[in-house]
């Protein structure tokens, strides 16, 4: 596991994307602003009815899974030993990080009373009975255990760094007005980078139980974001409402990690204008297929159990969205599991896009879709509502541009080229 | 792929499959949770109701303040003197509503929160905000504690609980018996103190269900023949007596079991103890470890025979970072 297998990616910064996704950061950010002003009605149309509208099940039910990229490879590399996956691991990570602390601070955003959150940490307050703490504590942790993993690429970076930006800015700044530099701040720099140098090797030693934490933290809440809905049996529509919830969301978790870090891949590689990384993208979609095909007899073994296969066929509002998630599923598996459209990156990127957009709308259908309150009660999330989801995940793809530019993330042209000689 | 893996990987969610297995399986084979008949409640009876609503406003008078209600002021009227709710709200703990069938058969109908003996918002409240009071049964809210998620609504069969959508300083609304208010001053709720006509009746449970099977038998024919609450999800505090089906006063047809009840067995049975979460952490550790050193050993091979080739290329290549 050495720390050369990656490379910054050099390129300006300043971007069209970069202006673009800046701008729909800060309307997000504004009505985020409007939001704490005036309450939340003000931005949404939630009501009693659903009283969780986008924010939850997209930014947390959803976006967390969209973010399993890094706990499906972390499984995929250190529990499976396929190590020569792991120069794509630190991207899948950074993604993690910005999925799951994002969902953090939409979570923040969506209650209604942020300021009493500490409860989180007082025992006396703990409920064990509720999915919601389960899922709150392991998913504050899990943020905090991908910060760590994350942490020896910024201290590869200090480690190495001559300081060039910052040692020009000070220049300027010292510079304009009339002083010399003094000299302790070079000295306070050095400083920063033995302790990064010092503290590397010891993370180092310890790091590999902090991934496999990063591997059991996810199964647990993963499962329990499925456990949430248990108790609404009496909402819930019978097609998704099963005592396998749990089940369900853990495998559908894990399939849309793996196709997300095949989407990802692909998407950055052609974005950076570097080569695919075809071979281990293809290692990568072998895997899913055996994944989608136990939850889908999960699902459909369930159905026939509790006799509601019927009401999946029905073809009204509900049997409608429950099939077009199973067909996405179903249909982008059926394309993965031949080898030859498994050596296309086209083909690679149509599947597993097809996967994610089914097991997605899995968790729409049982947070939002298949959820029903009772008469009278209506949702569809209003633009300010949407403008807010809309710029949380404009910040998140802004970041990674941005970090995979400043930082030794993504894998090392020549380590790859290497290997797939090695192969060949 | 190798196979001893993929049978590890299978392994992994075969046992998570199995513990849900178990889980479902005990929750029939469980014990029955325990209704306790001393707990207070109230018994609305819809054939005695006049529907003056009184009990709407005594409640707003009485927990106004301490539950931060406030008026709500109707389109129709511009002057503002008239607090018109249109449905529970977040300003609202109690309502009357009027289902009307024809000129001759109607019922009103009053909301607000049943009290279940088994609640499902404080099984699912995360920091203990909902809690029911072992001895008054009083499902209570506190909103020093609350963050705000709403799962209590999600949770709720009955669309009790209320959001307070429009402030900046939200908070939930539901009856909480005047708990705080009318119950300590005078030891009844403000809703039954202030009927005019006695259908809001308030006492233990086992009074009040012992009353409503009084006024089933003395009263043939007067009421659908049943108590609404008396085992619905569980059993209720708040009761109910009507002339009319239940279903169209807004009452939903319930099972007997309590939602909580077979939820809280899934995340018992997996989370028992903490030895699975455990489990799972240690198997895994033994395998990345033993992966790792695995790995080591073969690299450390290549390490010694690429050696004095390396020594080259570093020279060359240098440093891509800062």
């Amino acid at each position: 596991m050495s720390h050369d297998e990656y490379q910054t990616y050099r390129a300006k910064i300043l971007t069209p994307s970069f202006v673009v996704l800046l701008v729909l950061t800060l309307i997000g950010f504004a009505l985020i602003a409007v939001r704490f002003i005036k309450g939340i009605g003000a931005v949404s149309n939630m009501n009693d009815g659903y009283p969780w509208g986008i924010w939850i099940t997209y930014d947390v039910a959803t976006g967390t899974a969209i973010a399993c990229g890094g706990y499906a490879m972390a499984i995929l590399i250190y529990i499976r030993n396929r190590m020569h996956y792991h120069p794509m691991i630190r991207s899948a990570i950074l993604t993690s990080m910005f999925g799951y602390g994002l969902a953090g601070f939409s979570v923040m955003v969506d209650v209604g009373r942020p300021w009493n959150a500490y409860n989180f940490f007082i025992p006396s307050k703990w409920q064990a009975n509720s999915a919601m703490f389960e899922v709150a504590v392991c998913v504050m942790a899990y943020t905090t255990v991908l910060l760590l993993e994350f942490l020896p690429t910024v201290l590869t970076a200090l480690e190495k760094t001559q300081w060039k930006t910052l040692q020009l800015l000070l220049d300027m700044v010292y510079s304009r007005m009339g002083m010399e530099r003094p000299e302790r701040i070079g000295d306070r720099l050095d400083k920063v980078k033995d302790l990064a140098a010092w503290l590397k090797p010891r993370l180092d030693k310890v790091l590999i139980f902090i991934i496999v934490l990063g591997i059991t933290l996810p199964t647990m809440h993963q499962s329990s974001l499925g456990s949430l809905l248990l108790i609404a049996s009496t909402k819930l529509h019978p097609l998704w409402y099963t005592g396998f919830l749990p089940l369900l969301f853990l495998i559908n978790c894990m399939f849309i990690g793996y196709s997300i870090a095949i989407l990802e891949s692909v998407i950055s590689c052609y974005a950076f204008k570097r080569p695919f990384e075809t071979r281990e993208l293809s290692g990568i979609a072998r895997i899913i297929p055996w994944l989608t095909i136990i939850w889908l007899s999960v699902v459909i073994g369930d159905l026939a159990w509790r006799g509601q296969l019927a009401a999946a066929v029905s073809f009204d509002f509900y049997s409608r969205f429950f099939l077009l998630e199973f067909c996405l599923v179903a249909g982008g598996s059926l394309l993965m599991f031949s080898g030859k459209k498994r050596e296309s990156i086209r083909w690679l990127f149509v599947s597993a896009a097809l996967i994610v957009l089914g097991g997605a709308l899995y968790r729409f259908n049982v947070y939002l879709i298949g959820f029903n309150p009772g008469k009278g009660w209506h949702y569809f999330p209003a633009l300010a509502e949407l403008l807010i989801t809309v710029g949380i995940v404009a910040f998140e793809i802004l970041g990674y541009q941005v970090i995979v530019k400043i930082l030794p993330v993504l894998p090392k042209l020549h380590t790859r080229q290497q290997l797939d000689a090695e192969k060949a | 792929m190798g196979k001893p893996s993929r049978r590890q990987f299978l392994k992994l969610i075969g046992a998570t499959g199995a513990a849900l297995m178990v889980g479902r399986g005990g929750a029939s084979a469980s014990e029955e949770h325990q209704v306790n008949n001393d707990t207070l409640g109230m018994l609305y009876d819809a054939t005695k109701c006049v529907g003056c609503k009184a009990c709407m406003s005594a409640c707003k008078r009485v927990n106004s303040d301490y539950g931060s209600l406030s008026y709500e002021k109707a389109t129709f009227d511009s002057d503002g003197l008239w607090d018109a709710p249109e449905d529970l709200s977040g300003s609202t703990r109690t309502l009357i509503k009027l289902f009307k069938e024809s000129d001759k058969e109607w019922s009103y109908v009053k909301y607000s929160c049943m009290h279940c003996q088994k609640p499902s918002c404080v099984s699912v409240c995360p920091v203990s905000a909902m809690t029911r009071d072992k001895i008054t049964g009083i499902v209570d809210y506190n909103k020093n504690t609350c963050i705000g998620c709403r799962y209590c609504q999600v949770a709720c069969a009955f669309n009790i609980p209320k959001f307070q959508w429009e402030k900046a300083i939200p908070q939930i609304v539901k009856c909480d018996l005047c708990k705080n208010t009318n119950m300590v001053r005078k030891g009844i709720t403000a809703c039954a103190e202030t009927c005019p006509v006695g259908a809001i009746m308030f006492g233990k449970r086992k009074d009040l269900l012992d009353e409503a099977k009084k006024r089933l038998a003395e009263n043939p024919g007067r009421y659908v023949n049943h108590i609404y609450g008396e085992k619905e999800l569980g059993g209720t505090n708040h009761l109910y007596l009507s002339a009319m089906p239940f279903k169209k006063l807004g009452l939903p047809v319930l099972k007997h079991e309590a939602p909580a009840e077979f939820s809280e067995k899934i995340q018992h049975t997996i989370y028992k103890g903490f030895i699975a979460p455990v489990a799972l952490y240690s198997t895994l550790c033994f395998i990345a470890v033993k992966n790792m050193k695995k790995g080591r050993a073969s690299e450390d091979e290549e390490q010694a025979l690429k050696n004095s080739e390396q020594k080259k290329t570093e020279t060359e290549h240098g440093e891509d970072v800062e």
